[in-house]
C-alpha cells in the first residue's frame, strides 16, 4: 500500500472517529470554553495557511506566479458576492492568462 | 406542518447542488495533488468532510508529508466532535448502529440545518435530507471534477493551480466575514495563520507549515467569560 493510500485511509478513519466521538462523549468532556475557542479559530488559521503555502510557495521556496493574480481575482470577486463557480472560472482564467503572457 | 417540511426537504435538495460544485473543485483539487480516482472517491465516501478532504489533498500537493496531511486533516475534523455534541440529544440515535450511521453526516451543512430548524421533528428530517442530498451530490461531484482534471493540458493545469487556492479562499471567506461570530478576531487569526506558514516554509519540511499555522489561534486569545443565562 503506498504512503498516499494510507494516508488517504488513516485520515478517512479518524476524522469518522471524531463524528463519532462527539455522539458518544460526554457534552462536558467538550463544552469547556478553551475547548470551543480552539474549535472556532482552527479552521480560520488552517484554510489561512493552505490558502498562502498553495498561492506563494512552492516546495521549500516562495514562488510569485500566476496563482497570486488567480487569487487576487478570486478575493476580488469573493468580496462582490459572486458565486462559487464564478469565482473559480475567474481564478483559474487569471491564472491560465498569465501563464500564457508569461510563457 | 407539511409547509415546514416540504420546505425543509426543499433547501436540503438545494445545498446538495451547491455543494456539489465544491465537490466538481474537490475532484479537481485530489487529481491536481497527483491522486487517483480511486483514492478521491474513498475520501468523499470515507472522510465525508470537505475542509479536511481539502487540506488532505493541498498538503499532499504541495509536497507535504502524509503524516502532515493526516495532521491537518484531523484537526479540522475536531469541529465535528463539537458538532457532534450539540446534535446528540436532537438526534438521539437509538443504538450503537444508528449512531455510527448518524455520526458519518455529522458536518458543517447538516448540524446548520438541524439547528435552525424550528422544532425537533423538523431539525431530525433537515438532518437527515440534508446528509442523504450532499452525500450524493459530494460523490457524484467529486467524480466528475477528478475524471474531467485528469485529461487536461499545460494551459488548463497553470488554471487549476489558480482555482485550488481560490477554492480554499471561498472556504475561508464567510468565518471573515461581517455578520459572522467576533469576525475580527477570524481575521486576526487567518492572517496570523498565512504569516506563520510563509515564515517557517523555508526550514521545515513541506506540510508542517499548515500544521503549526494552528498555534495562530493564540491570537484569538482567552475564552470570554460565559454571561449566565
Amino acid at each position: 500500500m503506498s504512503a498516499v493510500w494510507i494516508a488517504v485511509v488513516v485520515a478517512s478513519l479518524g476524522c469518522y472517529a471524531l463524528k463519532l466521538a462527539g455522539l458518544s462523549v460526554p457534552a462536558a468532556w467538550v463544552e469547556q470554553p478553551w475547548v470551543a475557542r480552539i474549535v472556532d479559530f482552527v479552521p480560520a488559521a488552517l484554510l489561512a495557511a493552505l490558502v498562502a503555502v498553495q498561492v506563494v510557495t512552492s516546495g521549500n521556496e516562495l514562488v510569485v506566479d500566476g496563482r497570486l493574480a488567480g487569487l487576487a481575482v478570486a478575493a476580488l470577486a469573493l468580496a462582490l458576492r459572486a458565486p462559487f463557480i464564478v469565482v473559480l472560472v475567474l481564478a483559474g482564467a487569471a491564472g491560465a492568462l498569465v501563464h500564457v503572457v508569461t510563457g | 406542518m407539511p409547509a415546514d417540511r416540504s420546505r425543509t426537504v426543499r433547501d436540503s435538495i438545494g445545498l446538495g447542488l451547491a455543494v456539489g460544485l465544491y465537490g466538481v473543485a474537490f475532484g479537481a483539487s485530489a487529481d491536481a495533488a497527483g491522486l487517483d480516482a480511486w483514492q478521491a472517491m474513498v475520501l468523499s465516501v470515507l472522510m465525508f468532510t470537505g475542509a479536511s478532504q481539502f487540506a488532505l489533498v493541498g498538503v499532499l500537493g504541495a509536497g507535504g508529508s502524509p503524516a502532515a496531511a493526516v495532521g491537518s486533516a484531523l484537526l479540522l475534523g475536531t469541529r465535528n466532535t463539537v458538532y457532534g455534541v450539540r446534535m446528540a440529544p436532537l438526534l438521539a440515535p437509538r443504538g450503537p448502529l444508528r449512531r455510527a450511521g448518524a455520526a458519518h453526516w455529522v458536518i458543517d451543512e447538516t448540524t446548520a440545518m438541524a439547528v435552525a430548524a424550528p422544532d425537533r421533528e423538523t431539525g431530525r428530517l433537515a438532518f437527515w435530507a440534508t446528509g442523504a442530498s450532499i452525500y450524493l451530490g459530494w460523490n457524484a461531484m467529486t467524480l466528475v471534477g477528478v475524471l474531467g482534471a485528469s485529461g487536461l493540458g499545460g494551459t488548463a493545469e497553470a488554471a487549476l493551480d489558480s482555482v485550488v487556492p481560490a477554492a480554499f479562499l471561498a472556504l475561508l471567506w464567510p468565518r471573515l466575514r461581517r455578520g459572522f461570530a467576533e469576525h475580527v478576531v477570524q481575521r486576526r487569526v487567518a492572517l496570523g495563520g498565512a504569516v506563520v506558514a510563509l515564515a517557517l516554509t523555508p526550514f521545515v519540511p513541506a506540510g508542517v507549515q499548515v500544521i503549526a499555522a494552528a498555534a495562530a489561534v493564540a491570537l484569538a486569545g482567552r475564552p470570554r467569560r460565559e454571561v449566565p443565562a
